[in-house]
């Protein structure tokens, strides 16, 4: 290599370890955008409707306001899912060569969506002026199904890096055939799709309830602000018990298909019946540390019964157990703890709602609003630690380890680098510019009342600007 | 035919597309970085803007097409591409953050200093992300990429043919994108910036066929298979790209504008599938053929129904947005 970067010893430190941090960083940042190109359209669509049929102006001008935020954060998600077809093949070459005939399965079909998704996108937030109400509704419906037919591409690839099937190896460990009708209807692809599907509407739903629960505790206690919080916050309460059960099958498959995931996860070293349960704590080769144990209750929750075996992290080689398994342990504790208290919660609105009409009035509840949004991403991010970190040490379950898939290019550490400081313009910048529109709009009122959408055509000369 | 012939078509005409409407997506950010300060480049800014901004994202996604068709038909091919070019890749990639999110930051940001940073993010990355994108394609066509990869990561691609065709990818976007904006500004009744984009357009048409035959020129020492091919089974198309080059050159001197649109893309389209036949049976000159790095047939039959399904899906739904987008139904909103 004539490179001379890659001659610098920090560059030989680990290639392997550089390309995972690059891959998790980028990979949790896009995935926040993903979830709301999945699922912002739907609750935009619904403000959209009520302010279409109902003649709610404050409805109306939540829609129009959304999909502006919406052309910001999909313009972001546009690039840095580029960045991820890139780092495929510039992190992980080997894994591409070998198996890119078999994801890439997932990935074509997810590209129809993509496109069509982009360009009905580009319509409905730009199609607010000229398009009849009726028409305009209707240019953003397709956005529903790209939504849910990218995540179910996207994921149906992951899940088959869980539960790979559907191709042939010969003996040099080429693929030789595939079968793309297996590949994407692996057993995994069952739970992981709609597991990420749901996450998406409540991400999205509790984060957009969120700006306004913000903005309801800064005094803003309008129709527009209340409408703003209970529309999204709505759709993410009532998905959160049906992700419960979605999450609860997948445990319970993770444990029977990729037992040492599932050890990792639950910090269970030897194999037997009767496991105990932790609740947080610290994982240690003599034990959970610091956690709420409760006896027998791991070995029910994965066959209802406190005498199911339950397999331990004794059962693997140590080269092929998950590596941090604090972190897995933590991180899989962290997403069922929000995803119960987004079911308490839900159960709280339910109950205060059935009495009085009304969201819960007290200060406590919009507080409580107010953290859901980043407490819903860092749940997000927890749910996607543990299917990927519990994957390790392979990349391709059973098949190809992680270690095999890395660039032999050098100077990954210098990407990483850059990456890390891209990424942190990018979504400072974004932020800023999402509050400056924000102020740009308090400060002016609603539009509907001055320039209105669907309004006669306004002529716009380009010198006019 | 086999299967394999008909994904590489398949990859060629997402190169195409790309080239045409990607292309001149990052032309409008080179003439966007040209236009001058604040007060002189408004206009032809706010020109370039409206007709940006309902088409790029759309425009954009050839370039995903293009990757994920590699790598799911030619799985080889791409890691072998991957692992020698990844600093003309990674700069690409960092340019495609940085055009994208400056372009759509710009809109929202007030204020002229904050303004001018999203402005100047977005067009300085316009010229340098089809640059290193020319140099890969440059690298391909000159056998810098071995079918093994790890291929040298700096002279596989540092060399003059692959730096002239980074300039042939700047100038052809330059070139489109000018050539398109004639049209625009026509249909806003801005005669003014009509003449300043087709003064543009000539420019670029110049700079372009100069830097490709300047690249022609290294071609013809370093990478002997494409030249040789290029001058004879794919001198048709050749040809055929200069003929309608200089008929919109023509035009453009005479001030008529009528069919320079479909002429200007059909002098990008007959190189680029001269090179394709130029490069043929080849993916890596001279290292990987098309069916020798060629996925499963299963696979393959995949990415020919899915491109199929585009054809009725995506094909039609772009063209609504074009027309939309042509007849001011779909543009700008306020802020």
């Amino acid at each position: 290599m004539s490179i001379s970067l890659g001659a610098l010893p920090i560059a030989e430190a680990s290639n392997l370890l550089a390309a995972r941090e690059q891959m998790a960083f980028t990979l949790a940042f896009h995935i926040v955008l993903s979830c709301l190109g999945v699922a912002f359209p739907a609750i935009i669509l619904i403000a959209n409707y009520k302010g279409w049929r109902q003649n709610d102006s404050d409805a109306m001008e939540l829609a129009r306001r959304w999909s502006k935020v919406m052309a910001v954060t999909f313009a972001v998600g546009a690039v840095t899912g580029t960045v991820l077809s890139f780092e495929f093949g510039l992190l992980w070459p080997e894994f591409m060569k070998r198996f890119g005939s078999v994801i890439g399965v997932g990935f074509a079909i997810e590209g129809i969506f993509f496109f069509t998704e982009a360009i009905f996108l580009a319509i409905y937030i730009y199609g607010w002026k000229r398009l009849s109400p009726k028409a305009h509704f209707w240019t953003g419906v397709p956005l529903l199904i790209t939504g849910l037919g990218g995540a179910f591409s996207i994921v149906a690839v992951n899940s088959w890096m869980n539960q790979p099937q559907g191709f042939t190896l010969d003996a040099a460990g080429k693929v030789t055939d595939t079968d793309p009708v297996k590949i994407l209807l692996n057993p995994a692809t069952g739970y992981e799709v709609p597991h990420m599907i749901l996450a998406a509407y409540i991400v999205t739903g509790m984060l957009v309830a969120s700006v306004y629960a913000v903005g309801m505790l800064k005094g803003r206690r309008d129709r527009h602000h209340r409408l703003g919080l209970l529309i999204p916050l709505t759709v993410a309460l009532a998905l959160a018990p049906v992700q419960f059960m979605v999450g609860d099958t997948a445990a319970r498959e993770v444990a029977d298909k990729q037992p040492a995931k599932f050890a990792g996860m639950e910090c269970i070293h030897k194999t037997g019946r009767d496991q105990t349960e932790y609740l947080g704590g610290r994982c240690t080769s003599t034990g959970v540390k610091g956690g709420i144990g409760i006896p027998g209750l791991d070995s029910f929750l994965v066959g209802f019964s406190t005498n199911t075996k339950v397999t331990g992290l004794d059962a693997f080689p140590p080269k092929n157990r998950p590596p941090a398994n604090t972190l897995l342990h933590l991180a899989f504790d962290f997403m069922v703890g929000v995803g119960s208290a987004f079911i308490a919660l839900g159960a709280w609105v339910a109950f205060v709602w059935w009495r009085k009409r009304d969201i819960p009035r007290t200060v406590w509840f919009l507080r409580i609003i107010s953290v859901c949004g980043v407490a819903a991403v860092l749940t997000l991010w927890a749910g996607w630690i543990v299917t990927e970190v519990g994957r390790q040490p392979w990349i391709v379950q059973g098949y190809m380890r992680t270690a095999d898939a890395v660039t032999p290019a050098n100077g990954i550490w210098y990407s990483l680098a850059i990456v890390l400081v891209l990424y942190t313009a990018l979504g400072t910048t974004a932020i800023l510019v999402l509050r400056r529109m924000a102020r740009r709009w308090r400060e002016r009122g609603p539009e509907v009342e001055q320039g209105t959408p669907y309004a006669p055509p306004v002529e716009t000369v380009s010198g006019a600007r | 035919m086999s299967e394999a012939d008909i994904a590489a078509g398949i990859l060629w005409f997402g190169a195409t597309a790309y080239a045409l409407f990607g292309g001149a997506d990052f032309g409008g950010g080179f003439w966007d970085l040209l236009a001058g300060d604040a007060a002189t480049g408004e206009r032809p800014r706010a020109l370039i803007q409206r007709s940006l901004t309902p088409v790029w994202e759309a425009n954009h996604v050839w370039l995903i097409f293009i990757l994920v068709v590699l790598w799911t038909s030619f799985p080889k091919a791409f890691a072998a591409i991957m692992s020698t070019l990844y600093i003309p890749l990674a700069l690409a990639a960092v340019g495609i953050v940085l055009r994208g999110a400056g372009f759509a930051f710009r809109k929202e940001i007030e204020g002229l200093a904050g303004r001018r940073a999203a402005g100047a993010t977005f067009a300085l990355s316009s010229v340098l992300t089809p640059f290193f994108m020319g140099a890969v394609v440059g690298a391909i066509a000159t056998g810098g990429v071995p079918a093994s990869g790890d291929g040298d990561p700096i002279s596989s691609w540092v060399g003059p043919a692959p730096l002239f065709f980074g300039v042939v990818f700047v100038a052809t976007g330059a070139y489109l994108a000018a050539v398109l904006l004639i049209g625009d500004a026509a249909r806003s009744g801005a005669k003014d910036m009509e003449r300043y984009f087709a003064r543009r357009a000539i420019i670029a048409s110049v700079g372009a066929g100069v830097a490709a035959a300047a690249g022609l020129v290294d071609l013809h020492a370093n990478g002997r298979y494409v030249y040789d091919r290029l001058t004879s089974e794919a001198l048709p198309l050749v040809i055929l790209s200069a003929l309608c080059g200089l008929a919109v050159l023509l035009l453009l001197i005479r001030i008529k504008h009528r069919w320079i649109r479909p002429l200007a893309g059909a002098t990008a389209v007959s190189v680029i599938w001269g090179w394709g036949v130029a490069q043929f049976p080849y993916l890596l000159p001279t290292s990987l053929k098309i069916n020798e790095a060629a996925a499963p047939d299963p696979t393959l039959t995949t990415v020919l129904v899915v491109f199929l399904a585009a054809a009725v899906i995506v094909l039609p739904s772009l063209a609504l947005l074009y027309t939309l987008s042509q007849r001011d139904v779909v543009g700008e909103v306020d802020r």
